[in-house]
C-alpha cells in the first residue's frame, strides 16, 4: 500500500480532503471520468454501504486494469438491487450465476481468458458475507488453494440482509438478527462462533489479503490497486454497514464503518503470502459502546435492562484484535495528534 | 480407426478431438476414467490451448464450466450419480443461462443406500433442468454422440448431457471406430457464442427476472428444445454423411414392422432386449424394440410414429418415481394419448442388478400371453421384502431396512428369519 505524509485532517472525520491533494493523488471516485461501474438508478437502500463499497472497489479496479475487467457476482443484495430485469446498473462485463459458486465461476472465466490469450483481462469475484463465509466458502477455499487468477472481494454487512436480516457466520456476537433474536439469557448472536475469513484466507497462503471499510476511501482504493499488482488468488474484505440490518441511520454509514475500525472490532490490515505487512492504526481509541449504540441490533445491550457484561465481552474481542494486529501505536498516536493541531501558515 | 478400447477411453479420445478449451474434473465412479484420460492429454499439451482444472466439488465443476462457457470457451465435464445431484443447482443454472456445456453422465444409482452401480436415477433427476439428454446404446454411439453434442449445444445455446451406462459401457472394452481430427474439425466448427463476458462489449449475464418476463424466458428455452427435435436427426444425418456411420437421432427401431408388442427402453439394455426379442421372434411372437436416444427433448411424435400399430407397449426402465412408477413410461403414455395401445411398465436393473436375457424372455413370453400387469419390478426378491415387512410389523425399532435386507441375504434362510 502506498502512503503519503498526512498534512491535514478534517475536523471530526479524519478523512483526507481531496481538495488538498494533487490530481494524481486524488481518489478514483473524485474523478468525473471514473467508470461508475454500478450506475445510478439501482435499488439499494438509502445509505447502503455495500453499494458504495462495491462501486469504490470496482471503479478502482477498472482504473488499475485499464478497463480490462470481468466481474462475477454471487447472489445477494448486490446482485438483486443492481439487476432487476430488464434494467442493469452494471457498466462493466458482469455475470451472476448462483449464491454459492461465484469463486468457481470466476475460476472458469479466468481459465477461458487464459485459453483465449486475453491475459490482460483481470477477474473479480464478489459477494456478500453469506456468499463468502457460508454458502460460497467451499468454492472460495478451492479457488484460493489452487491460486486461481482471481481477486475475490466480499462486501461484508454481517448478515443475510437480502432475505430479511438473518445470521451468517460473519454476524458479530450479541447482534440481533431474525434468527438470533433477543430472547433468553444470552440475547442476540452467540459468542464464540463465526469465521474470521481474512485469517482463513491468509492460511491459504494467497498472494494478497486485505481488509478495508467504506470509511477510508483512499485506503480501500489503494488496496484494490495493490491487489491488482499481484497475480494468483487475492482476497479483499470490505466492511459495509447496512442501515436496514444494523438499524443504523442511513446518513451514518461512513461514521459507523469508521467506528468499527477505531474500536478495533474490525481490524484493517493487509497481508502478503500469509504474513501481515501493514495495519491501519487506530487514530483515536474508542470504546465499543460508541459503535454499538449507533445500531439498533445492539440496542438490547443498553436502555432499560442494560447488559454491561455482554458489552464487556465485545470490548474483549476488540482488545484481542488490537493486540493481535498491533492496532495501537501510542507514540505515533500522540505525534499525529500533535501534528494535526499545527495550524498551517 | 477401429480400436479395442474401454468405453471411457473412447469418450475421452473423442472429447479430445472436439478441442475442448476448459475441462473441469471432480472424481466420481464410474466417470473417473474419462476425466483422467482427458487430464493426461491436456497435461501432455496435446489439446493446447486447454485448461484442466481439478476442482473441489461437482458443484464447482459445473460452476467453472459455466464461467468458462460464458467467457466464450468450449467447456466440458463429466459426472455421475451423487455428483450430478451435488451440482444440481448449477446444472439448472447452466441451462437457464443458455450455456452450451457438454457433460458426460456415466449413469449410476443414487443413494441411500449408497450404490455405485448403474441405473438411470441420476439422469431422471435432472430431466426438467433444461439440458438436452441423449442416451447411448453402445460405446460407439457414446463416442459419436459427444461430437454431435458439441455441435448441437453450440448451435442452439443449450447444454447437452450424453448419458452412458456406468460400468456396463464406461468400463467395457470393445471395438470402437474412433474418428480422426480432420473429420471432427469439418463437422464441428469453432464455438461462436451468442453471449460473452467481454470488457470491450460489456453485458450483464444472469440478471434477476421477475414475473413479468420469467415465463417468456422459460418458454424460449422450451422452443430451443423443440428446435432440437429437428436438429438432432439433421445432425445425425450430417454425421452419417461425414463418417458413414449412423449414430444418434431421436429414436431407433428394431423389428417393429409387424410388431403387436413393442418394448421401449433407454441405453445399453437395448442390446439385451434385442437378443431376447430375437429369441421370442423365433417362438413366433410379433415383438419389436424402440430405443429412445433423445430423452430430452422428448420426441413424442417420433415415438408415437415408431410405436405405430402396436397394441401393447412395454416400457422397461432403470429408474422410477417412488410412489408413482416409471418416468419414461409417463412420457410414453403422453405420446400415446388417444390410442388404444395398452401400456405396461417394467422397472429393472436398479443399482446395477443384471437384466438377464432369460428374465427378459420370460417377461416377453408373459406379455405375449397378455398377462403382464401395469407395473412390474423385474426379478424382485419378494422373499427378503416380505421378511423386512414382517420385521417392521413385529417391532417398532426394526432398524435400518437396507442393512436388514443385506443380513437376510447373507445368512442361511432359517437363521435370517430368526434374527
Amino acid at each position: 500500500m502506498t502512503t503519503r505524509p498526512v498534512r491535514f485532517y478534517q475536523v471530526g472525520s479524519f478523512a483526507v480532503g481531496n481538495r488538498l491533494l494533487g490530481d494524481e493523488e486524488r481518489t478514483v471516485q473524485s474523478n468525473s471520468e471514473r467508470t461508475n461501474s454500478i450506475d445510478s438508478g439501482h435499488r439499494a437502500c438509502q445509505g447502503c454501504g455495500e453499494a458504495l463499497g462495491a462501486r469504490y472497489a470496482l471503479d478502482a479496479a477498472m482504473r488499475a486494469t485499464n478497463g480490462q475487467l470481468v466481474a462475477v457476482n454471487a447472489t445477494g443484495c448486490l446482485e438483486v438491487f443492481s439487476t432487476p430485469y430488464p434494467e442493469t446498473s452494471w457498466r462493466i462485463a458482469w455475470m451472476h450465476s448462483l449464491f454459492g459458486n461465484a469463486p468457481a465461476v470466476a475460476t472458469g472465466v479466468a481459465a477461458a481468458l487464459r485459453v483465449k490469450g486475453k491475459t490482460d483481462v483481470r477477474v473479480i469475484g464478489q459477494g456478500g458475507d453469506g456468499g463468502t463465509v457460508d454458502i460460497g466458502f467451499g468454492c472460495l477455499s478451492g479457488a484460493a488453494e489452487r491460486g486461481e487468477e482471481i481477486l475475490f472481494m466480499v462486501v461484508d454487512n454481517e448478515g443475510y440482509m437480502n432475505t430479511g436480516v438473518q445470521r451468517s457466520a460473519a454476524t458479530p456476537p450479541a447482534a440481533r438478527t431474525a434468527t438470533t433474536e433477543i430472547v433468553g439469557p444470552q440475547p442476540g448472536n452467540t459468542f464464540g462462533q463465526g469465521k474470521d475469513l481474512p485469517r482463513i484466507a491468509m492460511a491459504h497462503d494467497v498472494a494478497y489479503v486485505a481488509t478495508a471499510t467504506v470509511a477510508d476511501l483512499h485506503d480501500l482504493e489503494a488496496k484494490v490497486e495493490r491487489a491488482m499488482q499481484f497475480h494468483g488468488a487475492r482476497y479483499l474484505h470490505i466492511l459495509v454497514p447496512c442501515p436496514l440490518g444494523w438499524g443504523s441511520a442511513s446518513n451514518e454509514t461512513i461514521h459507523v464503518a469508521r467506528l468499527a475500525k477505531e474500536t478495533g472490532l474490525f481490524p484493517v490490515f493487509e497481508a502478503e503470502y500469509g504474513v501481515v505487512t501493514s495495519v491501519s492504526k487506530i487514530r483515536r481509541r474508542t470504546p465499543v459502546e460508541e459503535y454499538l449504540k449507533l445500531q439498533k441490533r445492539f440496542a438490547h445491550l443498553f436502555g432499560k435492562n442494560p447488559r454491561p457484561d455482554i458489552v464487556m465481552r465485545l470490548q474483549e474481542i476488540a482488545n484481542r484484535n488490537i493486540e493481535r494486529y498491533g492496532l495501537l501505536d501510542e507514540e505515533e498516536y500522540v505525534a499525529r495528534h500533535a501534528a494535526s493541531f499545527e495550524v498551517p501558515v | 480407426m477401429l480400436r479395442q478400447i474401454e468405453g471411457s477411453r473412447a469418450v475421452a479420445e473423442t472429447v479430445a478431438l472436439c478441442r475442448p478449451e476448459v475441462v473441469c474434473a471432480y472424481p466420481i465412479s464410474p466417470q473417473t476414467h474419462i476425466i483422467e484420460a482427458v487430464g493426461v492429454m491436456v497435461k501432455e499439451g496435446r489439446l493446447s490451448p486447454c485448461e484442466f482444472i481439478n476442482v473441489e466439488s461437482e458443484f464447482a465443476a459445473m460452476s467453472v464450466a459455466i464461467g468458462a462457457s460464458a467467457t466464450g470457451a468450449r467447456a466440458y465435464t463429466a459426472t455421475a450419480s451423487q455428483g450430478l445431484l451435488y451440482m444440481m443447482e448449477a446444472v439448472y443454472n447452466a441451462a437457464g443461462l443458455g450455456l452450451p456445456i457438454v457433460m458426460t453422465l456415466a449413469n449410476r444409482a443414487i443413494g441411500a443406500p449408497i450404490n455405485i452401480w448403474n441405473d438411470h436415477s441420476d439422469a431422471m433427476a435432472v430431466r426438467d433442468s433444461g439440458w438436452i439428454q441423449l442416451f447411448a446404446e453402445t460405446n460407439q454411439e457414446a463416442a459419436d454422440l459427444h461430437v454431435q453434442a458439441f455441435r448441437l449445444a453450440e448451435e442452439l445455446s443449450v447444454p447437452v448431457m450424453v448419458c452412458m451406462d456406468g460400468f456396463i459401457l464406461t468400463h467395457a472394452v470393445e471395438g470402437v471406430d474412433l474418428l480422426d481430427q480432420e473429420t471432427v474439425d469439418a463437422f464441428l466448427p469453432p464455438y461462436d457464442p451468442r453471449q460473452m463476458l467481454d470488457p470491450e462489449h460489456p453485458v450483464s449475464i444472469g440478471a434477476m427476472v421477475g414475473p413479468e418476463a420469467f415465463e417468456e424466458v422459460r418458454y424460449l428455452a422450451h422452443l430451443r428444445q423443440l428446435d432440437a427435435l429437428h436438429r438432432i436427426p439433421a445432425i445425425a444425418d450430417e454425421f452419417e454423411a461425414a463418417t458413414g456411420r449412423r449414430s444418434g437421432g431421436l429414436v431407433s427401431s428394431y423389428r417393429t414392422e409387424d410388431a403387436d408388442t413393442i418394448v421401449v427402453a433407454l441405453g445399453s439394455v437395448l442390446g439385451t432386449i434385442k437378443d431376447a426379442v430375437d429369441v421370442r421372434r423365433e417362438e413366433g411372437d410379433r415383438i419389436g424394440v424402440v430405443g429412445i436416444t433423445s430423452f430430452r427433448p422428448f420426441p413424442s411424435v417420433a415415438v408415437r410414429r415408431a410405436l405405430n400399430d402396436a397394441s401393447q407397449v412395454i416400457v422397461l426402465e432403470k429408474a422410477f418415481s417412488i410412489g408413482h412408477g416409471g418416468v419414461l413410461a409417463t412420457d410414453v403414455a403422453m405420446a400415446l394419448q388417444g390410442t388404444d395401445c395398452v401400456l405396461r411398465n417394467v422397472i429393472a436393473g436398479l443399482g446395477g442388478r443384471a437384466i438377464t436375457r432369460s428374465s427378459l424372455e420370460e417377461l416377453f413370453a408373459t406379455a405375449a400371453k397378455g398377462e403382464l400387469g401395469a407395473l412390474l419390478f423385474l426379478d424382485l426378491n419378494t422373499d427378503v421384502v416380505d421378511r423386512e415387512i414382517e420385521r417392521m410389523t413385529a417391532v417398532r425399532r426394526s432398524g435400518p431396512s437396507a442393512e436388514n435386507v443385506l443380513r437376510d441375504l447373507g445368512l442361511p434362510r432359517e437363521v435370517g428369519r430368526a434374527s
